[in-house]
């Protein structure tokens, strides 16, 4: 057991550190544009806009067009994998235009769930063959983290411990391969919403499901400090006939999470799920405003919350392409502010 | 204006005891050696094993002045002492109860061995636990300590002793919080130092171990607010070549901690091991010195480290009380100031030396 190899070197782990400490910057988030083409399928006909790859480039320069004031909230971006090749009417990679911005590129590098046998409809995720090579080629290509989605669904008797067990298994292979070729894994084991269960249900199955995961980190040995975690909030489900308040799932989350992630991870960036762009600030801001001490950044990775406005002023439409724009930087302004509450009262470094 | 914040729960209420021993300057007095330890004690001291000396030599620490109120949070008994008195007929848990502690009661029975290893160990004590800890609980304790120890060598410890006492710590853990009321219990993975290995191995070692210890209280739906974790600091071994500063003792000890402790747990108690009075001080303050930043609170469970001086002073006669007393109250401030990063080894207050507090560039 006392065999310690270690995993990476004091400069990789510096890198990986600054990194994440980048992304989660004060009164910073991340804009997942991830969605893959089956997923702006979706989105595209929602607005009925045709899912074309030259819409799908359309509608991301929009959002990458945005003006400087972005900076200041955004500090990464999750790319598909067509998105890192694309580039904008002027020939500027979009890769590039945010990189100029000086924001982070991250890269969707999962390839989605499959079934788990055995189980009620449950799934793990693929995607780690030849991932190394795949993850050594998106960093030559720009991106410097990653991400990699797990679902778990609440029912009378899911999660399952396999669910549990497997799924932060696979995301602790992933965060491990990463950190090898000097790309931040951002580790997403999204617990859906879909169900009647109430707040205190969700809190109970998200605290298993994340002391899994971190402890599946550890027995890989992923060094935290080059991780960022991207849990879903804790929530009712839909259909629970109880409604909370902002307040009572700020504490119900804030409290799972200091259960169970320890101090060294830099950022916890919370995924939207279905809430609309209204709820998903207010949300944001309750868990930042809430007064229990936490050593970790809270902020956003939030793809519809951020995007639902800019999509519908679009429509699709190049002359509104400016709108949209617009629409885009207001929400990430305002996700800016939300997150950016910082609850005081934590032994930081020699002042206490 | 701070938005409404839910009526505190049973549960939240039950937390505040753990809040109140760990408290800014406060720590535990580690009172709590079996018969067979404090005889080692007493005996080198020159001082007979008897139960008359066991009960003056613990009256001396719990009666000691004032000055030790601000810095003590709780004291952990034996079994033997939770039911001797004082001189003036209290019950030693009122003594202390009365100078504003808490008290705690060792409720393990020691370890046994794990057959199949390279001589590790589980502990034992599960047995009738949760009646024995209503008991302490009507008797005046209000939270209580378990020792799991693990080594180090070439192939140790294995997955078998690291799971086998996370479990067993995990167990005792729930039953405690079980009992009427609440027992707070402290969970102690104590990794020896003995041995040659180096401050990177005891980290990594380290970091394995609470790993596996947090999981296992989550296994077990430990209410982390409710615990107090006792672990070692992280040093090399003792026969290790190299020598570490306090500073790079606190860089590795904060660091493995910040990887594995949850924010929910209130404090961390650190054991001494086999460091003296001073080294258990230096270290201490120099970890609250680090500059990385942690959500609970680092302070001392100290035996030996606070008691050393003040049993040599006593040497088993009456009339060195005083003395002995004095000894006692100076470790513990010392300790007091040390848990708040404010100890200088002449033991006065505010450290004006601000050299660089750790090792820059040193990969941990």
């Amino acid at each position: 057991m006392t065999h310690q190899h270690p995993a990476l070197t004091a400069e990789q782990k510096k890198e990986l550190s600054d990194i994440a400490l980048r992304i989660v910057a004060p009164g910073k988030g991340i804009l997942a544009a991830d969605e893959s083409v089956g997923s702006m399928a979706k989105r595209l006909n929602q607005i009925g806009v045709e899912n074309t790859e030259e819409n799908r480039r359309l509608y991301r320069q929009i959002l990458f067009s945005a003006d400087s004031r972005v900076k200041k909230c955004i500090g990464g971006v999750i790319f598909f994998h067509e998105t890192m090749y694309q580039k904008a009417d002027d020939g500027t990679p979009f890769v590039q235009m945010i990189k100029d911005k000086g924001i982070v590129v991250g890269i969707k590098v999962d390839k989605g769930v499959v079934p788990l046998a055995g189980t009620d409809g449950e799934t793990t995720t693929q995607g780690l063959d030849g991932l190394w090579e795949r993850c050594a080629q998106y960093k030559k290509d720009g991106a410097d983290f990653a991400k990699w989605r797990c679902v778990l669904k609440i029912s009378e008797h899911t999660p399952s411990a396999l669910a549990i067990m497997e799924n932060a298994n696979v995301l602790a292979r992933y965060a491990s391969i990463c950190q090898q070729n000097g790309i931040v894994p951002i580790v997403e084991p999204e617990i859906l919403p879909d169900g009647d269960h109430d707040l205190k249900r969700c809190q109970y199955v998200t605290e298993k499901v994340l002391a899994a995961v971190y402890k599946a980190l550890s027995d890989h040995h992923v060094y935290l400090e080059g991780t960022l975690l991207k849990p879903n909030m804790v929530t009712p489900g839909h259909s629970c006939p109880t409604k909370y308040s902002p307040e009572e799932i700020a504490m119900a989350t804030v409290t799972a999470l200091r259960r169970t992630v320890p101090p060294a991870v830099p950022g916890v960036t919370f995924l939207s799920g279905g809430q609309s762009e209204e709820e998903a600030s207010i949300n944001l801001n309750a868990i930042n405003t809430c007064p229990l001490v936490r050593p970790w950044a809270l902020t956003f990775s939030y793809g519809r919350a951020l995007q639902a406005s800019a999509l519908s002023a679009w429509r699709g439409q190049r002359d509104n392409a400016e709108a949209a724009t617009e629409e885009f930087v207001k929400r990430a302004e305002v996700m800016g502010v939300a997150r950016e509450w910082s609850a005081k009262g934590w032994a930081g470094g020699d002042t206490e | 204006m701070s938005p409404p914040v839910p009526a505190l729960t049973p549960e939240q209420k039950k937390e505040l005891a753990a809040i109140r021993i760990v408290a800014p300057g406060k720590g535990i007095l580690a009172a709590d050696e079996s018969t067979g330890s404090i005889a080692k004690r007493l005996s080198s001291v020159g001082a007979e094993n008897t139960e008359e000396n066991r009960r003056w030599y613990r009256q001396l620490l719990f009666t000691a002045d004032k000055r030790v109120e601000p810095c003590i949070g709780g004291v952990i008994l034996f079994h033997e002492t939770m039911y001797q008195k004082a001189d003036d007929g209290r019950p030693f848990p009122q003594v202390i109860r009365d100078k504003g502690a808490l008290v705690g009661i060792k409720v393990d029975k020691g370890v046994v061995p794990l057959a199949g290893t390279n001589g590790e160990t589980t502990t034992q004590g599960l047995d009738g636990l949760m009646e024995r800890c209503a008991q302490y609980k009507k008797d005046g304790a209000d939270f209580a300590k378990w020792r799991c120890v693990l080594k180090i060598t070439a192939h140790t410890p294995t997955p078998l002793a690291v799971m086998e006492n996370a479990n067993v710590l995990a167990r005792y853990a729930s039953i405690c919080q079980q009992v009427p009321n609440g027992i707070v219990p402290i969970v102690e993975p104590e990794i020896l130092p003995d041995g040659d290995h180096d401050l990177k191995t005891c980290q990594y070692v380290t970091e394995k171990v609470l790993a596996a210890v947090y999981k296992a209280l989550s296994d077990h739906h430990v209410y982390l607010e409710g615990t107090l974790l006792k672990p070692n600091m992280v040093t090399a071994g003792h026969a290790c070549a190299t020598k570490y500063s306090p500073e790079e003792i606190a860089m590795a000890t904060v660091t493995a901690l910040r990887r594995t402790v949850p924010p929910a747990v209130p404090g961390i108690t650190f054991l001494s091991g086999g460091q003296s009075e001073e080294e258990a001080s230096l270290n201490l303050n120099a970890i609250n010195r680090c500059p990385l930043p942690r959500p609970w609170a680092l302070t001392f469970s100290y035996g030996r480290a606070l008691q050393a001086s003040a049993l040599k002073a006593w040497a088993g006669k009456k009339d060195n009380t005083k003395a002995a007393q004095e000894e006692f109250v100076k470790r513990a401030l010392a300790n007091s100031l040390a848990c708040q990063g404010k100890y200088t080894p002449s033991g006065t207050a505010g450290a004006a030396a601000s050299e660089s507090l750790f090792v820059s560039n040193h990969a941990y």
